[in-house]
């Protein structure tokens, strides 16, 4: 008999994917709604899921992030992906926070591991808790989804982010 | 044929995914195919290929027979008057495309109204669109009520003088809905306006005659109904195709090309042009002939049973939610669990082997107009049994486990 290994990569327990810090973000999200003072906005789509992300992000002039927020609707994994990210880029410079975003994409695409300076431990650990995405490709753009929007809040791009489009 | 067994004549079901036994409820999505389809284009590439139509050595007129003998089941599978009435395309979005633009151009000028419903796939709402951008066509959508069901007397008071065409779904690959054909073709009729119908759902569940149903077109996929992709097929009355402009230009269309002249040639040739999917339409009449042997009839009767046991059983869930309530239902059944995003339900349920769709399944309208952005969606073949649905049903369990 054979086996159908799922995307032909090894069979992993749902339990990585559905950690508990992802479930407890999923369920009750951090930052949620418009941060008073936002000076820059930007709307995520990902048609295949409907999952739908608005970010609200506060710069001072220095170009640091005083605040991020986030409304939106979606599956577990694009709600906890947003808060989680919305918790860790406060007070951080545009180009830290860059930085960070690409090392975050880099890790969900095709690396084991998330290297950043410019995060502690505990955030890393965050992070990686969405690692999990990995093994379900077709979940990959839940979870970068937020991440690109906030990209394009800080280029202060006018369109909206579609994931069938950028990913 | 015992339609219990009927497991065994697919050879999918013999996997595995994940470690467990396949409950593949994705058949509105695209079914699995039996035994004898696989082999037939097998078959077909091994001994018999030929391109069909052009050539006179005896691979090609046999392989050219062989695909006007699909034709000729096709036409008496759907009681169509004439095998010329039959057209084959890649899927039904082709065959929906292929009416939209000829009709369009033939037909369609500023101003002319065209009419679908809230119920419409995208395959039978963007060719339209493209009327509108293209002509300035304006398109009106027949609402539906709370149980998915199309309101006729709204579509009645829709059809204006300026309508050209109506454009209607036979069965709901969300709700359900099984719709009332006949009544609505007969209320456009009375106003001389023509009916096109998506009969992708339909085909592999309900009985189709086209003939009884008196609509102008009819176009569904091959896939749907237990066949290889790259089949589409387009019913239309002899006179439209007769009066349609052609769509696809190249060889097999035409009957006489000078440098200042085309004759095209007579439909259903004018509208198949190219090499078209010769194997996959050839393995096509096992698909019929797999049909044709099970027996419209039982085959309702069984999916009804299953259907009924599936809708008794979720709604026995807490938290699970059955979208539409349409006066007949299909075994289509489209869900949401409170907490719960679709996206999530369907990989959970995935790792317990059992295969549903989830997201808007190309009805982004209908998921506006019942407020919701995506729903789970299990889906009955011919295949299933109750222990897929008990299957079903523990997954959603250890979903809700899960989440809890
Ligand atoms: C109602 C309906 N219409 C049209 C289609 C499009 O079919 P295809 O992708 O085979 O062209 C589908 C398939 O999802 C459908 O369910």
């Amino acid at each position: 008999m054979i086996i159908v290994k799922r995307y032909l990569i090894e069979i992993m327990d749902l339990k990585q994917l559905y950690q508990d810090i992802i479930l407890d973000h999923g369920k009750s999200p951090r930052n949620f709604g418009k941060c008073v003072g936002y000076n820059s906005e930007a709307k995520g789509y990902n048609p295949l899921c409907g999952d739908l992300v608005q970010v609200y992000l506060k710069l001072n002039d220095k170009k640091k992030v005083e605040d991020l927020t986030f409304e939106g609707s979606g599956c577990a994994i694009s709600m906890a992906s947003a808060s989680i990210m919305t918790d860790l880029v406060k007070g951080k410079s545009c180009e830290v926070v860059k930085k960070i975003i690409n090392a975050f994409l880099k890790m969900i695409k095709n690396s084991s591991e998330m290297k950043s300076d410019d995060l502690d431990n505990d955030q890393i650990t965050k992070i990686m808790s969405l690692s999990g995405v990995k093994q379900f490709p077709m979940r990959i753009k839940c979870a970068t989804l937020s991440w690109h929007t906030l990209i394009s809040a800080m280029e202060g791009k006018k369109e909206e982010v579609n994931t069938e489009v950028i990913d | 044929m015992n339609i219990e067994n009927i497991k065994s004549q697919f050879p999918i079901f013999s996997q595995k995914i994940n470690g467990k036994p396949l409950v593949y409820l994705d058949s509105s999505n695209s079914s699995q195919k039996p035994i004898s389809v696989i082999n037939r284009l097998n078959d077909f590439y091994k001994n018999e290929f030929s391109n069909i139509g052009r050539s006179i050595h005896s691979l090609a007129v046999n392989a050219t027979n062989k695909f006007e003998e699909t034709r000729m089941s096709v036409k008496n599978f759907i009681n169509a008057k004439s095998i010329d009435e039959i057209i084959f395309t890649k899927n039904a979005t082709e065959s929906m495309n292929l009416v939209a633009t000829t009709f369009g151009q033939q037909n369609i000028v500023k101003g002319d109204e065209i009419l679908v419903t809230e119920l419409e796939h995208h395959s039978n709402y963007v060719p339209w669109h493209f009327l509108r951008e293209r002509k300035g066509a304006i398109i009106k959508f027949a609402p539906i009520n709370e149980d998915g069901d199309i309101i006729t007397d709204e579509l009645k008071k829709l059809i204006t003088s300026k309508t050209k065409i109506v454009a209607v779904t036979h069965l709901s690959n969300v709700t359900g809905t099984i719709v009332p054909i006949k009544e609505i073709v007969e209320i456009a009729h009375k106003k001389n306006v023509p009916v096109l119908v998506d009969g992708c759902q339909a085909i592999p569940h309900i009985k189709v005659d086209v003939t009884d149903l008196n609509c102008d077109f009819y176009a569904f996929s091959g896939h749907k109904v237990y066949g290889p992709t790259g089949v589409g097929v387009l019913y239309a009355k002899k006179k439209w195709l007769e009066k349609l402009p052609p769509y696809i230009g190249g060889g097999a269309m035409i009957s006489e090309v000078k440098k200042g002249k085309i004759v095209y040639a007579s439909p259903p040739e004018k509208y198949e042009s190219g090499t078209m999917s010769t194997a996959e339409v050839i393995a096509f009449k096992e698909s019929i002939k797999f049909m044709e042997s099970i027996g419209m009839d039982n085959l309702i009767k069984h999916e009804d049973k299953i259907k009924n046991y599936a809708l008794e059983k979720l709604r026995k869930i807490n938290s699970v939610k059955i979208i539409g309530n349409p006066k007949n239902k299909a075994g289509v059944i489209a869900f949401t669990i409170q907490g719960i995003h679709p996206h999530d339900i369907a990989t959970i349920l995935d790792d317990d082997g059992v295969a549903i769709r989830a997201g808007h399944h190309c009805c982004q309208i209908l998921h506006e107009k019942l407020n919701l952005t995506a729903t789970a969606r299990a889906s009955i073949g011919v295949y299933n049994n109750k222990d897929d649905i008990d299957m079903l049903c523990k997954a959603i369990d250890n979903c809700k486990k899960i989440f809890d």
